[in-house]
């Protein structure tokens, strides 16, 4: 295993490796594919930190805790929500913050306040032959030259390592509060989502829990104007069934940001990305045995027999979006690869892009394509 | 500005492009009179003119795919434009090259309010896509200041950004999904009405890519629903410093306005002096806006002013009704007419960390008088994205030229502080030297080999955003066989 303290010995190691690398920050989402570990937990350290600006630079390998701490201090958090995969893999092990967006990983509130990506101002990597690379910066509005940054977040290690990240923060809300809605079925819930998403009332999170039958619709800001939108919501959504208000939500929304109706039960897991209007029609045909839904019925968490192709479900159903196979059996990743395979343009655009940023083909090879 | 010299085989061989593209489109589609291409020999940065050689004007995602194709054949650069607004000149052409206009591609394709997304021809005004959900009490959230003639295209090109998006972000944030033309003529899909199009985010690279990876035909916007009121308020400091204290304790305190905008002196009393707004004379104005129910917004303004009072404003306005929240932004939305009133003016658009806007503020002003040119500066303080305004002669040899230098000084302060170029105008030819200051060579090598991988022939307008001796190698005319 490699072990680089700063992204000088990253690049290094890098520039001279003639075999291909495994990039791990925590080891918790997973998706490591074969080579050398290239571990980037020496990494670490808040380079600076500037509450009234919003902005927080760090390096790749500082712990997600470690950040989310001293946010915590100010009053301040990620908006995006960065989901915690450690109960959904079984994996043990501390995330990074260059997992969070090498992954680009968003919560429930990306409906409202963007992903990941949308939170990342700039990076800092290093690409396939050693060289390290800059883009973007740490303001808010930047449009200077090409955006690599929105590139290198999700692109799981493919085109360079993260060495640095800086990023936009928010405050945190006064106060929080869930609104519940008993519905009949998966149909209502999706209108009732949808009602609450088209209301003026700036809702930061709809979910819909099949087991319960509860839809769960957040409102975050100031404790006053979250009693008077809490009222008009509550009233909006009372033809689509009972409905409950809930001021201690943390727990019920890390829940589902982090999909514990699926922690300890066994079979493959697939995330899917749809017009949240499909979802009632997809759901069904995916035959799986355990589904919960997030972004108003536009993320799709299945759990369901192992092997099983929801793509080919997806496309049974005549519906469009993405499928990303989050857990499965090595053989099942290798027979329907991790993420859904796109047309052939696309994959010739990603495939050229790998080998310009990446020409050994050395870092996290096959994990994208 | 220098500018490639133009091919000469390509100049020689007008007619035979002219006919080729002529077969493929619509009688109405191509122009090539002398007369006629000069409609498109700028943009919004009007001191750089060149006509095309030629411009078509496709309807439909087939005529750019033909019109492209075609092109790459005949290695023929190509410009494309939205609406031609750029400030930074984006769209201007050379003598060899095609100008493809969007313009006519101005349909709504699908209005979507159960899953929040329209769909549109990207040569439709920014405006007018709010314009389309208004009924349903929807709206697109990013406004550039040009909102009411620029082009969706031209937004997707440049990231665009507005006064609204400390709250909504940019182009970028609300971009699911578009059609784009590769320069071979190949039509790819990417994204659509599901969040995060799948794969690599080559939707986020060509958000902001100037026009230079394809051309957005077609595109698929986030809409929101508008929020129930909105009302600003005006406060006025002594000082620059006492002023961006006071956005900083506003920000920290959890309150996210939609809109923070910071005038300076010079900018104020432009401003009174032309709109008559009844600003009061002070070092620095901020104007707050905020949005939600009456109760909501009567609360978030309750704790602004009492941030604002801690710092001893001059003055504070709360605007008690409709017509005295538009008297506070009467003046600020005036700006750049009165400044245009009082002489010709270059617009710049760099971003700063906000804690920096004293400092850069003060630097900004001795520059003012080591130039000898005034300078007014009108700034998105909420995300540090600064409009400076230069006042020049455009009719005195050398005072264009004295201004770029003095804006160049200013670029380069704002990368200094650790913010950036352009906040949400873009290179162009603008700032395209300037690159080099923010980033090294090999920060714009990986820039270059994402284009090469988009667009191998380098023929999509390929003078802008990298300093031409940066891009020379690659630029290399390739002409089809005779």
């Amino acid at each position: 295993m490699y072990n680089p303290q700063d992204e000088a010995e990253l690049a290094e190691v890098i520039a001279e490796a003639g075999a291909l690398l495994c990039i791990e920050g925590g080891g918790t989402r997973g998706f490591g594919g074969a080579g050398e570990v290239l571990s980037t937990s020496g990494l670490t350290g808040i380079e600076l930190y500037e509450p009234g600006s919003l902005t927080l630079v760090a390096k790749a390998g500082t712990p997600v805790a470690e950040i989310e701490q001293i946010l915590a201090a100010e009053g301040q958090r990620m908006a995006f929500e960065p989901m915690d995969m450690r109960g959904v893999l079984g994996t043990s092990g501390v995330a990074t913050i260059g997992g969070v967006f090498a992954t680009n990983s968003s919560g429930p509130r990306r409906i409202q306040g963007g992903a990941a990506r949308d939170y990342l101002l700039g990076v800092r990597f290093v690409d396939g032959s050693g060289q390290v690379i800059k883009n973007g910066g740490r303001v808010m509005k930047n449009v200077t030259g090409y955006d690599l940054v929105k590139l290198m977040a999700g692109a799981h290690g493919t085109l360079g390592v993260l060495s640095e990240l800086s990023l936009k923060v928010l405050p945190n809300p006064e106060a929080v509060v869930t609104v519940s809605v008993a519905v009949a079925d998966l149909t209502v819930a999706v209108r009732a989502m949808s009602a609450a998403l088209g209301s003026p009332y700036d809702v930061s999170g709809a979910a819909y829990d099949p087991d319960t039958g509860l839809v769960h619709v957040r409102l975050e800001g100031f404790a006053r104007s979250v009693a008077y939108r809490q009222d008009k919501l509550a009233t909006e959504l009372a033809g689509f069934g009972t409905v409950a208000t809930d001021a201690g939500s943390e727990v019920l929304w890390q829940g589902i940001r982090d999909v514990a109706g699926f922690h300890g039960r066994v079979g493959d897991v697939w995330r899917i990305s749809v017009r949240p209007s499909d979802a009632p029609l997809l759901a069904p045909m995916l035959e799986a045995e355990a589904l919960q839904f997030d972004w108003g019925g536009g993320l799709i968490w299945a759990l369901c027999d192992a092997g099983a192709d929801l793509r080919a479900r997806m496309a049974q159903a005549g519906v469009a979006g993405h499928a990303t196979l989050v857990r499965g059996s090595a053989e099942t990743m290798t027979r329907l690869g991790r993420f859904q395979p796109q047309v052939a343009p696309l994959e010739a655009i990603a495939k050229g892009l790998r080998q310009r940023f990446d020409p050994k083909g050395l870092l996290n090879p096959g994990v994208m394509g | 500005m220098e500018m490639p010299v133009p091919n000469s085989t390509i100049l020689a061989r007008k007619a035979h492009l002219a006919a080729r593209l002529a077969a493929v489109l619509p009688s109405d589609a191509v122009i090539q009179d002398e007369m006629e291409t000069r409609a498109y020999e700028c943009d919004g940065l009007a001191a750089y003119r060149c006509p095309p050689l030629l411009a078509v004007l496709p309807r439909t995602t087939q005529e750019v795919s033909d019109i492209l194709r075609i092109c790459h054949e005949e290695g023929v650069p190509v410009v494309p434009r939205g609406a031609g607004t750029s400030l930074a000149g984006g769209a201007l052409p050379t003598a060899d090259s095609v100008i493809l206009g969007v313009a006519r591609m101005n349909e709504v394709l699908d209005t979507d309010y159960d899953n929040r997304v329209i769909r549109v021809q990207s040569g439709r005004t920014n405006l007018s896509v709010s314009g389309a959900v208004e009924e349903e009490e929807f709206f697109y959230a990013p406004d550039p200041s040009s909102q009411l003639a620029c082009a969706i295209a031209g937004n997707i090109a440049m990231n665009s950004g507005g006064a609204h998006c400390l709250k909504y972000g940019v182009t970028t944030n609300n971009l699911l999904g578009v059609t784009l033309v590769m320069m071979d003529g190949t039509v790819v899909e990417i994204g659509g009405a599901h969040l995060d199009a799948g794969g690599l985010d080559l939707l986020g690279v060509i958000c902001g890519s100037e026009g230079q990876l394809g051309v957005v035909t077609e595109a698929t916007l986030r809409i929101l629903r508008k929020p129930e009121g909105a009302r600003p308020v005006l406060i006025g400091y002594d000082s620059n410093e006492v002023a961006g204290a006071c956005v900083s304790d506003i920000i920290k305190a959890g309150v996210l306005p939609v809109a923070i905008e910071f005038m300076d002196r010079p900018c104020i009393e432009a401003c009174e002096a032309f709109a008559k707004a009844g600003y009061p004379m002070c070092e620095a104005l901020l104007i707050i806006e905020v949005e939600g129910s009456d109760a909501e917004i009567a609360h978030q303004l309750e704790l602004i002013i009492e941030i604002a009072r801690t710092h001893n404003p001059v003055e504070l306005r709360e605007a008690g009704d409709a017509d005295q929240a538009a008297r506070i932004w009467l003046g600020r939305k005036s700006a750049f007419g009165a400044m245009g009133q009082i002489n010709d003016y270059m617009c710049l658009d760099g971003t700063i960390p906000v804690g920096s806007l004293p400092q850069v503020l003060r630097r900004i002003g001795e520059l003012s008088q080591e130039y000898g040119l005034d300078v007014a500066n009108v700034f998105h303080a909420g995300d540090g994205n600064m409009h400076p305004l230069i006042l020049f002669d455009a009719n005195k040899p050398g005072d264009l030229e004295l201004c770029e230098q003095f804006g160049a000084e200013v670029l380069k302060l704002c990368v200094d502080v650790g913010g950036c170029l352009t906040g949400e105008h873009g290179v162009g030819i603008e700032k395209r030297d300037l690159m080099l200051y923010q980033y090294a060579p090999v920060d714009l090598e990986a820039q270059l080999l994402v284009k090469d991988v988009f667009d191998p022939k380098w023929l999509l307008n390929p003078a802008k955003v990298f300093p031409l001796s940066v891009s020379e190698g690659r630029r290399e005319p390739v002409l089809a066989a005779e």
